[in-house]
């Protein structure tokens, strides 16, 4: 997972650290403090979200691999969106050893609030290539008009 | 049997250069099992694509590459930003001891799935001791 800013967990996972892991990920920081500012963003909670909007909807975006769609709850009462469900990486077979585990999964439930009204009644979620895209239209109410002048 | 592939400096800004997109670049978080049979290799790389995955392999280094289409459309301003997107690097070398013509890859919902089995001389036997 890309956060914008480091989790609890960085940069090792346990064992002794390993010196082109501390190189690699110096060099990520680096990176990331050029790409640009982080805005706030709670660490350590999962899984990160983008939120986006245009003059017709909101979208919230998170990065979910691997997961079965049809688990997850999403639920909006006014403008508020909770977003539940549970991302398992199962031991595969009994017997192997691991080299690496480095991908993260667990419960969550996260819920945002919008900075505006949302049509409840037409929210879509959309998952594809490990991405949840959910597409929240603003109501009418708040939505951008344009007025035109009359000459 | 397979190890992370160090970067050294040189190498490190040949990966800057070869990207053709400004951002950063990510690494994605991997699980690495072994069996008998061989390795497996699990990559997290949301939001890309089966077409837009290369997999290269050559000099027993392999090479994990995935581009990410940017997610957002043209019109769309941020909200809130807890993460970045970007393209995917990594590197592993691998041991002689993996069968290099038999590797697999399957790529589903952001994940890569790698197979990397073993030369038959590198399985492990156990060796029956006979009475006599």
């Amino acid at each position: 997972m890309r956060r914008t800013w480091p989790s609890s967990s960085f940069p090792f996972r346990g064992g002794f650290p390993d010196p082109a892991r501390i190189r690699r990920e110096m060099e990520r920081l680096f990176d990331l403090l050029e790409a640009e500012a982080p805005s706030a963003a709670p660490a350590g909670v999962f899984p990160p979200i983008n939120v986006t909007q245009d003059g017709q909807n909101f979208y919230v975006r998170t990065e979910l691999p691997g997961i079965d769609p049809a688990a997850l709850n999403i639920s909006v009462e006014r403008n508020k969106l909770t977003l539940a469900g549970k991302r398992e990486i199962p031991i595969e077979q009994d017997g192997v050893s691991y080299h690496r585990r480095e991908r993260v999964g667990g419960a969550f439930n996260r819920s945002i609030t919008l900075p505006g009204d949302i049509d409840p009644d037409r929210v879509e979620a959309n998952y594809r290539h490990g991405i949840l895209t959910i597409t929240l239209p603003k109501a009418e109410a708040v939505k951008a008009r344009k007025i035109a002048v009359r000459s | 049997m397979i190890r992370e592939q160090e970067l050294d400096p040189g190498r490190a800004a040949a990966r800057r250069a070869e990207q053709t997109r400004e951002g950063p670049v990510f690494e994605p978080a991997v699980d690495i099992y072994e069996n008998a049979e061989g390795l497996t290799l699990l990559a997290d790389m949301p939001g890309v694509a089966p077409e837009k995955l290369t997999i290269d392999l050559r000099e027993n280094v392999l090479t994990l590459r995935g581009e990410v289409t940017r997610p957002e459309g043209e019109n769309e301003t941020d909200v809130l930003r807890e993460f970045q997107t970007g393209n995917y690097f990594r590197q592993f070398t691998l041991a002689d001891t993996i069968d290099q013509s038999r590797i697999e890859a399957t790529m589903k919902d952001g994940v890569l799935r790698l197979k990397l089995p073993k030369v038959e001389r590198a399985r492990p036997r156990t060796i029956t001791v006979k009475a006599g």
